[in-house]
């Protein structure tokens, strides 16, 4: 106890040193525009005490936690729920269109499309265990693909996105050869830096990309030729079916278009996962060099790793450029492939489930707290902070076997490598 | 009757900086047969299995493999993956190397990735169910159940491999090299940490496989596995070969007893010191 009150003691001297002057100390612009001092003692007092007591308190629950620890642990209830997790979401999210505002459905477009991006990069961080800081690139590299495809020649979106996709694999196994003897930290920087090279081409290739003026007039996807315009014009979605005319068909039906692509990427990275070639993805996160000994190509593994994730990545891309309208430089800086990285690792490495309860949280989570203005990247922080500390393997954790003989058993996070990189 | 050779290394050099790991080390391992590699710690022995396995680049000396067609294969520099794959030389670490977040059934199976993916565009074509990946599997499925059996891991297949005890570990390791079909196994210590039942199974194990028709090349410490079960040994202090014979040679050889007992009779080192730099090249 008497431990207990000095570590908080120390905490709130602490938080007096810092509050007093960032909190306490408020500059207001008085008489004849001069900056005065206006000393906040009441707030500093409050923020001090609050430190303390959760300092206090903090420290309590640990000590009573200690005493706790050698009762064994209870086994998580978590994969007994996820049971349900997965096909309620997915019904909720193949529903939604049907009952929700177009705000609502405008949320879930964007969550989806992380969903998207989340489970693209999951394929080169979860299964090959390869840490992608650059993964924004392969999406500006298919949401220019599609623009410029699309301008220079009149393609569709739907002609269009398998191209993006196989562009953007293409780059991706540029990135992979310089990259295949890199691991950890260095593969880290070396992904980042690929990523702003690409972001920092576009910005400056103003012949082929406009430069900062992005591309503007991108085409919307059409579904068998029909189109969805604002009124109702002849071969438009609503004249066809005699429907009223309204802007939120276009929504609901990119709505339903990026929760295809995003199913797709699931079922091709579920499926991978029990196929050899994910199962060599796996191996290599576990051990590269067991992998050479076993006769593997790791190059060749590593490189379709790269190619597989960043066609998803591509896909995504295009699905954006043709939910804009209008792309620029601007979309694709670094902190779109934080936010991506954040979902897959928040969500659990390798887990799908995992990564698009992290993206509706992470996304989703973010538009409810529209209101608090500054104070949302705060919430969101802690709220961060807070899930790592708890659960420090994502959402998530731990990995299903992709074979078995008898009955299957969930592999504790604990025993699985998390990759070298 | 002498075997026809399998592997032969010939002058084998393998040179850090200025450290001479292996100083022109030549042996053969024959067909069929359980070859030791022994020797003190530091004599070279690891460095002389990552030359054979690829993984490392010799510095200057042979490694040739004698194919089934006739034909001689040359090893050395060979990327690591190719020596596994097409040399079917199949090896197992001093440190257990396992996918321990794997079961012990999907660790059967990644060793037999060649067979089931041969190429990666039937490795995508899997994807959608096209190609003869089904039937591949089937087999591999197979091949991981027999080796399970052979090894005892039957009931623990579903298990993470992370999970096993020690002794199953290295048995397991042990499978999952014999899952890539190797004609050449090489096993790095397979009985360093296992007691004396565990090391009677691996030693029964081991000439199962060699009477399966896989040689064996093994570095070993334990003694008593060594002399029971080899065919043929080959001793390496300070990474040159100081006696290679049958077990029984071997044994009593007095440069390898002075290599392992150290100093009792001045002479005889002596004697033993003087044998070995008359055997060096100039």
């Amino acid at each position: 106890m008497k431990a207990a009150l000095r570590d908080a003691g120390l905490s709130a001297l602490v938080a007096l040193g810092l509050f007093g002057t960032m909190v306490g100390l408020r500059t207001d612009v008085g008489a004849e525009s001069k900056l005065t001092i206006n000393p906040q003692p009441v707030t500093v007092a409050i923020i001090v005490a609050l430190v303390f007591l959760g300092r206090l308190g903090m420290v309590l629950w640990s000590q009573n936690k200690a005493k706790a620890a050698p009762v064994a642990k209870k086994p998580s209830r978590m994969p007994a729920l996820g049971r349900y997790v997965a096909p309620v979401l997915l019904l909720i999210a193949a529903t939604l269109p049907l009952y929700s505002s177009r705000y609502i459905i405008d949320t879930g477009v964007v969550v989806l499309t992380y969903v998207m991006l989340g489970w693209g990069l999951n394929i080169v961080v979860g299964l090959a265990g390869l840490l992608d800081l650059g993964y924004v690139a392969f999406y500006a590299v298919g949401a220019y693909s599609y623009a410029l495809f699309a301008q220079t020649f009149g393609w569709g979106f739907w002609t269009c996105l398998p191209l993006a996709g196989i562009l953007a694999a293409f780059w991706g196994m540029l990135l992979g050869f310089p990259v295949l003897r890199l691991r950890g930290d260095y593969l880290a920087i070396v992904t980042l830096a690929f990523g702003e090279i690409i972001r920092v081409v576009l910005l400056n290739w103003t012949t082929l990309t406009g430069g900062p003026n992005g591309i503007s007039g991108i085409p919307r996807p059409t579904l068998f030729g029909l189109t969805f315009p604002a009124g109702a014009p002849e071969g438009s979605f609503a004249h066809f079916f005699g429907l009223e005319p309204s802007i939120t068909y276009r929504v609901a039906y990119l709505y339903y278009v990026i929760f295809g692509l995003a199913l797709l990427t699931n079922w091709v990275s579920m499926r991978l996962r029990r196929l050899p070639l994910g199962r060599a993805w796996e191996a290599l996160r576990e051990d590269e060099i067991a992998c050479r000994a076993l006769g593997i190509n790791v190059t060749v593994t590593k490189l379709t790793a790269f190619a597989i994730g960043a066609a998803f990545g591509g896909f995504a891309g295009a699905f954006f450029a043709t939910r804009q309208a209008f792309i620029s430089p601007e979309s694709f800086t670094f902190i779109e492939s934080a936010i991506v990285l954040a979902v897959v690792v928040l969500g659990g490495l390798g887990s799908q489930l995992g990564v698009a309860l992290a993206a509706i949280v992470m996304i989703g989570g973010g538009e409810l707290f529209r209101d608090f203005n500054e104070y949302r990247m705060l919430i969101f922080g802690v709220a961060l902070v807070v899930v790592m500390v708890v659960r420090p393997r994502g959402l998530v954790s731990g990995r299903t076997p992709s074979v078995t003989l008898g009955e299957g058993v969930k592999i504790s996070a604990d025993m699985v490598s998390q990759g070298h990189g | 009757m002498m075997r026809p050779t399998l592997l032969s290394v010939e002058a084998l050099t393998m040179r850090f900086g200025g450290l001479t790991a292996v100083d022109a080390v030549s042996f053969d391992v024959r067909e069929g047969e359980i070859t030791a590699l022994i020797g003190p710690n530091g004599a070279g022995k690891t460095t002389v299995f990552n030359c054979i396995t690829g993984f490392y680049k010799p510095t200057a000396g042979r490694i040739t493999l004698s194919q089934p067609t006739g034909m001689t294969m040359d090893l050395a520099g060979q990327p690591g993956h190719l020596i596994t794959q097409n040399a079917r030389v199949a090896r197992t670490f001093q440190n257990i190397r396992l996918f321990s977040g794997m079961t012990v059934l999907e660790n059967l199976l990644v060793a037999q990735h060649n067979a089931v993916m041969p190429n990666v565009a039937r490795g995508l074509l899997a994807v959608f169910g096209l190609g003869d990946y089904r039937s591949l599997e089937a087999t591999a499925l197979d091949k991981a159940k027999h080796w399970l059996s052979e090894v005892g891991l039957l009931a623990r297949a579903d298990e993470p491999a992370g999970s096993l005890p020690y002794g199953q570990q290295r048995r397991l390791e042990i499978a999952r090299a014999m899952c890539t079909d190797p004609r050449l196994l090489c096993l790095d210590e397979p009985a360093a940490g296992l007691n004396p039942r565990e090391s009677d199974e691996l030693a029964g194990l081991l000439r199962k496989i060699r009477d399966g028709g896989c040689s064996v090349l093994l570095i070993e410490h334990d003694m008593g596995v060594v002399m029971r079960i080899s065919d043929h040994v080959v001793v390496l202090e300070y990474g040159k070969k100081i006696s290679d014979g049958d077990p029984a040679h071997v044994r009593n050889d007095p440069k390898v007893i002075a290599a392992y007992l150290g100093e009792d009779d001045p002479e005889e080192i002596a004697a033993a010191t003087q044998a070995t730099e008359a055997g060096m090249p100039a």
